[in-house]
C-alpha cells in the first residue's frame, strides 16, 4: 500500500513539480525568480531522496537530504547577500 | 546583511551544525559520511555564522586564521598513516585497531585520525577560500 503510494502518487506529483520549477527557472524574467526557483529544485530533490530512502529502507540517506538542504540554504542566503549588495553598489 | 532573523538562527544554527559535522565524521568509514563531508558541514556552518554577523566577528570567533587548519590535518593524517610503520612494520596507511570496541563511539583505530585530519583540511581550505572571495567581492 505505501509503495503504491510513492510510486504511483509521490513520485509522479515530484516529478511534475520539477518540470514546473525548471520551466520558471529557465524563463524567469528576473534573477530573484531563478534563484527562488533553484531553491525550490533542490527542495523537491530533497523529497525525492527521502522518498528514495523510504523505498529502500535505508535511513542514511535522510542525511544527504539534511546536507542539501543546508546547501541549498546556504545558496539563497549567499544569493540574496549578493542581491543586496549589487542593488546597494548600482545606487 | 542585517536581518535579525537570520542572525538569530544563525547563532543557535552553529553549534547544531558544528555537532552534526562530528556525527558525519565519526559515523564515516563503513557508512555514509567521513572526514570529507564532516569538514565540509563544519565550514557551511561558519559560513552562515559569516553572511549574518559579518566577517570580522566570524574571525574573532574562529581565533586563529582558517589557514592554519590545514598544517594541523595534514600532519594528523600523517601521523596516523606512519603509526602502524612504528608500531608493528606494516606497510605506510594500513589500519592499525584497538581491541574492543569503545562505548559510544564504536571501534576505532588509524583510519579514524586520518578522518580528523581529512576535516580540518576540508575546513582550514573551504573557510580560506570562501573567506578570501568573501573579502573581494
Amino acid at each position: 500500500m505505501l509503495y503504491t503510494l510513492l510510486y504511483y502518487a509521490v513520485l509522479p506529483m515530484l516529478m511534475i513539480s520539477v518540470v514546473l520549477a525548471f520551466v520558471r527557472f529557465a524563463i524567469g524574467p528576473r534573477l530573484s525568480d531563478r534563484v527562488i526557483a533553484l531553491d525550490l529544485l533542490i527542495t523537491i530533490g530533497i523529497g525525492v531522496i527521502a522518498v528514495y530512502s523510504i523505498i529502500n529502507e535505508q535511513p542514511t540517506f535522510l542525511d544527504i537530504a539534511m546536507i542539501l538542504a543546508l546547501i541549498a540554504f546556504l545558496s539563497t542566503v549567499a544569493f540574496s547577500y549578493y542581491l543586496e549588495k549589487r542593488e546597494k553598489d548600482d545606487n | 546583511m542585517n536581518t535579525i532573523i537570520l542572525r538569530t538562527a544563525s547563532n543557535y544554527l552553529l553549534p547544531l551544525l558544528l555537532l552534526f559535522s562530528v556525527f558525519i565524521l565519526l559515523r564515516g568509514h563503513y557508512l555514509p559520511g567521513g572526514g570529507f563531508v564532516g569538514g565540509l558541514v563544519a565550514a557551511i556552518a561558519f559560513v552562515l555564522h559569516a553572511f549574518a554577523n559579518g566577517l570580522d566577528n566570524t574571525r574573532t570567533l574562529l581565533r586563529i586564521h582558517p589557514g592554519y587548519f590545514m598544517p594541523l590535518g595534514l600532519a594528523l593524517s600523517f601521523l596516523s598513516g606512519l603509526a602502524p610503520i612504528l608500531r608493528t612494520g606494516r606497510p605506510f596507511m594500513s589500519g592499525l585497531w584497538f581491541d574492543g570496541p569503545l562505548p559510544a563511539i564504536g571501534l576505532i583505530g588509524s583510519p579514524l585520525f586520518f578522518d580528523i585530519g581529512v576535516y580540518f583540511v576540508v575546513i582550514g581550505a573551504s573557510l580560506t577560500i570562501i573567506f578570501t572571495i568573501t573579502e573581494n567581492a
